[in-house]
């Protein structure tokens, strides 16, 4: 799933700074997993910024909206009444990136300003704890390595591991990050699969250097967006 | 060995290579400023005790002098330089470039390495490029030289003719993989290797001997990598806290066995002892001294070592 925090409350209140009447809008899916901007988080922070704009003498009037997911048009729409009635003079998402653009696209007319910083695509490890394994670099390479990424895994992102950094099993960056080239070699050659790395990765031509736009076999942009 | 490939670099470290002479290289770090005078009071004590000197890229991450430019600084005190080009600052155009720069202005020999992750350095939140990694870059600086193009297979225009160098760390784990990562290296291009300082000796016999059964020293020159150790502080900290580096007890022990003001002179014994095992080791054609920040000190380990005169070709 797509993994997010909170931005520090310091920082999310600078930003609201001179607008009086919000809607924070969460996200009911990745980062409400994550416990980073579902319904609860966006209660929590609201009662948060009520209570530090009152003791600044600058009450804000915030209100909150979860919707099922910000990047999906069909759920945006359920908004559109609640923002017309509103009269809200700024937004505040709590989705992740695609989400924060996608609702700040819908209505142009009003600031939209991001509570979390989006990190990436991760696993859940433990309650809390999620870490990034995909980079989405477009051409996935988890078939010759064991299904460990090295472009996410490696500080390097190296394509020809692992490099003479490697410490015990751990990434030259700290004892606390597993060498991804290490495991690669481990989980290949207990599967008898070696020469899958013997062969030289050459030069790749990176597929994420322009915005992507990804279309699935047998369908097109429709007319009125293709421009 | 297999000398037959058709390199012809023009490098003095490749001619002194393919007589059959052993090897002996220094290293040279560039200043944190603009003296260049500082490069030329190193070049001092190298020149005439060294066949090349490696020219150190933003070593350890902390930004110096451009290595090509400390490279040709090197030229002028009458040095060859071993020009040191990491993948981490630059991505493939900035590369060529600086390749084809420095070959115009003289520059023969050239080690491609990763570069130490600049979590390390003096900028740690820089952004690491990482476009190519080391084997990639060895086989882009073959490609420009065997087949004259670039990596995008456009022509060059005189191609450089670089004599194209590779590392190698026998102590980094998993160790069986050392030796199919050599082999990739040398598949790729490599023309010779010089190795992570050795401080454990029977590993290095270990891995010279795995690679001279797989037949890799026939195709390729190896420099065994050797730093004297300055102190026992220095020993203990190349071994805790370098990330690769393998310091037995033993030589930490010996250290500690001597004198204080006697310790530096130990290390150089030790250093000079590993150098004649070298000599006579069947796979090992060379060796790469790292002596930095302790480059006044390299005319006299060489003179314990033997290895003086160097060989002059005309
Ligand atoms: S190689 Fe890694 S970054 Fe690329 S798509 Fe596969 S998992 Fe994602
Ligand atoms: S130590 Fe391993 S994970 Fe770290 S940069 Fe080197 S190959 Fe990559």
């Amino acid at each position: 799933m797509i993994v997010a925090q909170r931005k520090p409350f310091a920082e999310i209140k600078d930003m609201l700074q001179g607008y009086n009447k919000v809607l924070n809008v969460g996200c009911g899916t990745c980062v409400s997993v994550c416990l980073a901007g579902g319904e609860k988080e966006v209660a929590v922070l609201n009662t948060e910024l009520e209570m530090a704009r009152r003791l600044a003498d600058d009450p804000i009037d915030i209100q909150g909206h979860t919707i099922e997911r910000q990047c999906d048009r069909e759920y945006l729409a359920e908004l559109d009444s609640i923002i017309e009635e509103g009269g809200f003079d700024a937004l505040l998402s709590m989705a992740c990136g695609v989400g924060i653009q996608f609702l700040a696209e819908r209505y142009p007319h009003i600031p939209t300003f991001p509570a979390v910083d989006t990190s990436g695509l991760a696993v859940n490890q433990a309650v809390g704890w999620y870490e990034e394994r995909c980079r989405s670099c477009s051409q996935c390479v988890l078939g010759s390595t064991g299904g460990i990424c090295p472009i996410t895994m490696c500080a390097k992102g190296l394509l020809n591991g692992p490099c003479g950094g490697t410490n015990k099993g751990s990434c030259e960056i700290s004892s606390d990050q597993p060498c991804a080239w290490f495991r690669i070699y481990e989980r290949l050659s207990g599967q008898d699969r070696l020469d899958a790395i013997k062969k030289i990765n050459t030069a790749r031509g990176w597929k994420n250097q322009t915005p992507r736009n990804l279309i699935q076999p047998g369908y097109m942009k429709p007319e009125k967006m293709a421009k | 060995m297999n000398t037959e490939t058709h390199v012809a670099s023009g490098s003095n470290l490749e001619k002194v290579l393919r007589s059959g002479q052993f090897a002996f290289t220094g290293e040279l770090g560039p200043p944190r400023g603009t003296n260049a005078d500082e490069v030329r009071e190193k070049a001092k004590f190298l020149k005439g005790n060294v066949d090349a000197v490696n020219i150190t890229d933003n070593q350890t991450a902390v930004v110096r002098m451009s290595s090509w430019a400390a490279s040709l600084i090197a030229i002028q005190e009458g040095l060859e330089p071993n020009y040191q080009m990491v993948c981490r600052d630059r991505n493939r155009l900035a590369m060529q470039s600086d390749i084809l720069g420095g070959y115009a202005l003289g520059i023969r020999n050239m080690l491609c390495l990763s570069g130490d992750h600049q979590q390390f350095g003096d900028h740690p939140d820089a952004m690491g490029v990482f476009d190519i990694d080391s084997i990639q870059l060895i086989a882009m600086v073959r490609q420009m030289r065997d087949e004259g193009l670039f990596l995008s297979g456009t022509e060059i225009h005189q191609p450089p003719k670089m004599f194209i160098g590779a590392a190698s760390n026998p102590f980094a784990d998993p160790f069986e993989w050392r030796v199919h990562r050599l082999a990739k290296k040398i598949e790729a291009g490599a023309n010779f290797i010089q190795t992570q300082c050795i401080y454990n000796m029977e590993k290095f016999r270990k891995f010279i001997h795995l690679a001279n059964e797989e037949g890799l020293t026939e195709k390729v020159f190896i420099l065994a990598g050797v730093t004297p150790m300055k102190s026992v502080g220095m020993a203990r900290y190349m071994k805790s806290k370098v990330p690769g580096m393998d310091v037995p007890d033993e030589i930490i022990d010996r250290l500690k066995g001597v004198e204080k003001e006697k310790v530096a002179q130990e290390g150089i014994n030790i250093a000079c002892e590993q150098i004649e095992e070298f000599k006579e080791m069947k796979g090992v054609h060379g060796v790469h001294l790292m002596a930095i920040e302790w480059e006044h000190m390299v005319p006299q380990i060489a003179e314990q070592a033997k290895v003086l005169p160097r060989p002059v070709f005309s």
